[in-house]
């Protein structure tokens, strides 16, 4: 029997295994809705934004580790979906964004609602595909599939024309496709590991510094293997956060800019850097010819183009992070012997040591205002029993969680990282509630983020996905607000969030729950009823407005070089200022 | 120093603006390209000049074999290789220059492919230097318009060292 268009793109998401689509209709796309309004095996979420669906399924992705998959309309639903399609291609994130577009006749001819969805995601994309012709969609949505999910995952547009979506032809799913351009390497190159492993022997400051390829590539269970075995102190980015337990002795926490001291310190002053699925971002370089001075480099990641791009490194492997950590480890295990603990204290000694000097710490305010970082670790201390799946928004409350989270596993942290989009956690959020129902999904936001994709509240409570998100309300662009301070004289240009709504308000008009904390006192509290509701939750908690973000590595310096805290001046300037802001606009933008 | 790349891709809609947008997106300088259908016509190959230093070339060849039309790579400086490219010049030729326009052409084998009272049009086939040379001896002349194709290139096939080639024994 000859399928329309329409039913081979439901039929292709089934065999994929697709459960839920964020979508929102729109006039080239109302076949294919029409079609998924008459079945149950797909999931629909209907948001209130193209960059809300956009966001939920790269949450759902982040948590599931499945390709996550939206459904948009051309023109404007296509422009609004790219910043999810940006900040997916940053981080790698497998995702397969279904746009309509305007009748194949009418191509190029300034169609209403035309766009040139090909051209507009190009930069953006891993690849994409226009599909001309039904006969082509069936083959065409595998291959999708297909590329988003291997080698370095990332997202995948395919265009699908009105007319494409309306014509009939018979469906056959390919079992597999190959495409001669594209053979991502899975095996590490032999001799290369056992290069590494000679050198990992040799070493007497390795660290590991491991980043979001360790998710992707699952191969947590691999990393702490080799860790325990050789020793070796972890260094994590803000993407890996999960990939190896937070509170195993040998993990280091976050390096980077707003990284522990003692990540930093070990990177800076290690012999051996061994990068597993890390692409030396400048947040964790820092000044890059001062990186890791002393160090020899192992680079091991899918990607070839992320070896060297920044820093040389001395035994590339390239290859998927679960299979060369196996043989790695394999040939350490017969080479190792036990005093690998004793040849390791001296270097983690010197670890705990600068740990003792820096430890992360901030101040309990002296007007009892709730500290962010206080509200933050609470959240974590108070959830972790639960195993949470923890998203953020971007900015200071987002390295705060990176800081006190300490994530025992992986696929449960969700943020923003290479593109930093401001709005991404609460739809994020929803994404992987929607793929785990039962599980506890909180998301820590910031005022200003939060209100960059606002609208998905009435998503939330229609589709019944009941996340909590606190507000860490600091009625600031915060971060934006801690480099005025620091790099420009404390002039607070267009960073003060004047007039923030009444969030408990907010989400009553939506019908979702708002509650409050005003008071340290009530912090506790309101962690715990939020977790008991079976709703969606809006947690505001007005925090202390001028914290700042420490340690720092300011951008471009040196790793060794951190700011630990406030600068003196600034400290005298922000007890003056704290009494004014809130209530008096002008006061604040001149401070 | 000039690299040339020679690459093979999908012969379909869009890939030529997949490689520019991975030039211009990652600030990488295009020289020149020429693209034409291979012997196989599902394939084009495209020859690229460019410059950079060894860490940019190397990132260009990595960045090209990452796109997933891109079927082969090929970075020609790794080896010995021969370059051609060939401008089409129209020259102003006043009845006292003529001689002269026909005089250059011939020192450089060029040929005369189109020609009107008062101009030339000459067709050059050579290595950069080459049609730089002619363009500037013929540039006094007034050159009205200049088309080039940009460089190709392809590898030197390796010769055998002398002692493993057959011997040719002549008959008689
Ligand atoms: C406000 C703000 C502050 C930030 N501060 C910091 C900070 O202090 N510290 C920090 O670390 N980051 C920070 N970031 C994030 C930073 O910008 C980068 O996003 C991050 O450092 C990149 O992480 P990553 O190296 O793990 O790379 P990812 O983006 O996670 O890339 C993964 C790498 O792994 C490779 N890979 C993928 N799959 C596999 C596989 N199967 N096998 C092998 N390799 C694979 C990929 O090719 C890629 O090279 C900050 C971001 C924001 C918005
Ligand atoms: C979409 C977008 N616009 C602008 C920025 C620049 N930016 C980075 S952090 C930040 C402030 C974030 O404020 P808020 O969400 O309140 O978090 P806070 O730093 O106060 O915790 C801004 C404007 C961004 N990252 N994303
Ligand atoms: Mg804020």
């Amino acid at each position: 029997m000859k399928l329309t268009g329409a039913e081979i793109f439901l039929e292709c998401l089934k065999r994929e295994g697709v459960k839920t689509l964020f979508a929102l209709p729109g006039g080239v796309v109302l076949k294919i809705f029409d079609i998924l309004h008459q079945q149950k095996d797909v999931n629909v979420i209907l948001t209130r934004h193209e960059q809300g669906a956009g966001h939920m399924a790269e949450g759902y992705a982040k948590a599931t580790g499945k390709a996550g998959v939206c459904l948009v309309t051309s023109g404007p639903g296509m422009t609004n979906v790219i910043t999810a399609l940006a900040d997916a291609y940053m981080d790698s994130v497998p995702l397969v964004c279904f746009s309509g577009q305007v009748p194949t006749s009418l191509i190029g001819n300034d169609a209403f609602q035309e766009a040139d969805n090909i051209g507009l995601s190009r930069p953006c994309t891993k690849y994409n595909f226009l599909v001309k012709d039904v006969n082509d969609l069936a083959v065409t949505i595998k291959e999708a599939f297909y590329v988003a999910t291997t080698g370095r995952p990332g997202p995948v547009l395919v265009d699908i024309p009105k007319d494409v979506s309306m014509n009939r032809t018979d469906f056959k799913y390919p079992g597999s496709v190959s495409i001669r351009g594209y053979n991502p390497t899975y095996d590490g190159n032999k001799w290369q590991i056992k290069q590494a492993a000679e050198a990992i022997m040799k070493a007497r400051k390795p660290i590991l510094y491991v980043g979001g390829g360790v998710i992707f590539s699952g191969a947590s269970e691999e990393l702490l293997e080799l860790a325990e075995l050789t020793h070796i102190p972890v260094d994590m980015t803000l993407m890996a956060l999960g990939a190896f337990p937070g509170e195993h002795p040998l993990s280091m926490g976050m390096l980077g800019m707003h990284g522990t001291y003692w990540a930093n310190m070990a990177m800076h002053y290690s012999d051996l850097v061994i990068a597993v699925g890390a692409r030396f971002d400048d947040r964790v370089t820092g000044k890059v010819s001062e990186f890791c001075p002393q160090a020899k480099v192992i680079h091991i990641d899918i990607d070839p183009t992320s070896i060297r791009k920044n820093v040389n490194v001395d035994i590339p492997i390239v290859g998927d992070c679960k299979s060369v950590l196996r043989e790695l480890v394999q040939i350490l295990r017969a080479t190792v012997n036990g005093d690998q603990k004793d040849l390791r204290k001296p270097w983690l000694d010197q670890i705990r040591e600068w740990q003792r000097a820096h430890p992360l710490a901030y101040e309990q305010d002296p007007n009892g205002d709730i500290k962010p970082q206080h509200l933050i670790k609470r959240i974590y201390e108070l959830t972790k029993d639960r195993d949470p799946i923890v998203a953020t928004d971007v900015g200071q409350h987002q390295m705060w969680s990176a800081q006190y989270f300490k994530l025992a596993k992986p696929n449960r942290w969700l943020t923003s990282g290479g593109l930093g989009t401001m709005g991404f956690g609460f739809p994020a959020a929803m994404g992987a509630q929607a793929a785990f129902p039962g599980k506890l999904v909180l998301c820590i936001a910031g005022d200003g983020s939060f209100q960059m994709n606002t609208q998905e509240l009435a998503t939330a409570v229609v589709s019944k996905l009941p996340v909590k998100v606190f507000i860490v309300n600091n009625r600031f662009h915060g971060m934006v607000r801690q480099w005025q301070d620091l790099f420009y004289e404390g002039r607070y240009a267009a960073s003060y969030l004047d007039k923030t709504p009444d969030f408990v308000k907010l989400a009553e008009a939506y019908g979702a729950v708002g509650l409050r904390a005003s008071k340290m006192s009530e912090v506790d509290d309101v962690i715990r009823e939020a977790m008991a509701v079976d709703k969606p939750v809006l947690i505001d908690v007005p925090v202390y407005q001028y914290e700042n973000c420490y340690p720092m590595i300011p951008a471009g310096g040196c790793n060794h070089e951190m700011i630990l805290t406030d600068p003196p001046e600034l400290k005298k300037k922000q007890s003056a200022g704290a009494k004014v802001a809130g209530e008096d606009k002008d006061t604040v933008l001149t401070a | 120093m000039d690299h040339i790349i020679s690459v093979i891709v999908e012969n379909k809609f869009g890939v030529l603006s997949r490689v520019a947008g991975l030039f211009s997106g990652r600030g990488f300088n295009i020289e020149s390209l020429s693209v034409a259908p291979t012997l196989d016509p599902s394939m084009s190959m495209m020859t690229i000049v460019t410059t950079g230093d060894d860490r940019i070339i190397e990132q260009i060849v990595k960045q090209l074999n990452k796109l997933i039309d891109v079927i082969k790579v090929v970075d020609l400086n790794e080896s010995e290789f021969v370059e051609r490219e060939t401008a089409l010049i129209k020259v102003h030729t006043k009845p006292e220059d003529r001689a002269e326009a026909l005089r250059i052409a011939d020192i450089f084998r060029a040929s005369v492919v189109d020609s009107t009272p008062t101009t030339y049009t000459i067709e050059i086939t050579g290595d950069t230097n080459k049609i730089e040379a002619i363009i500037n001896l013929l540039q006094p002349l007034g050159i009205k318009e200049l088309a080039r194709t940009g460089r190709v290139a392809i590898a030197r096939e390796p010769v055998r060292p002398a002692a493993t080639q057959p011997k040719r024994v002549a008959k008689d």
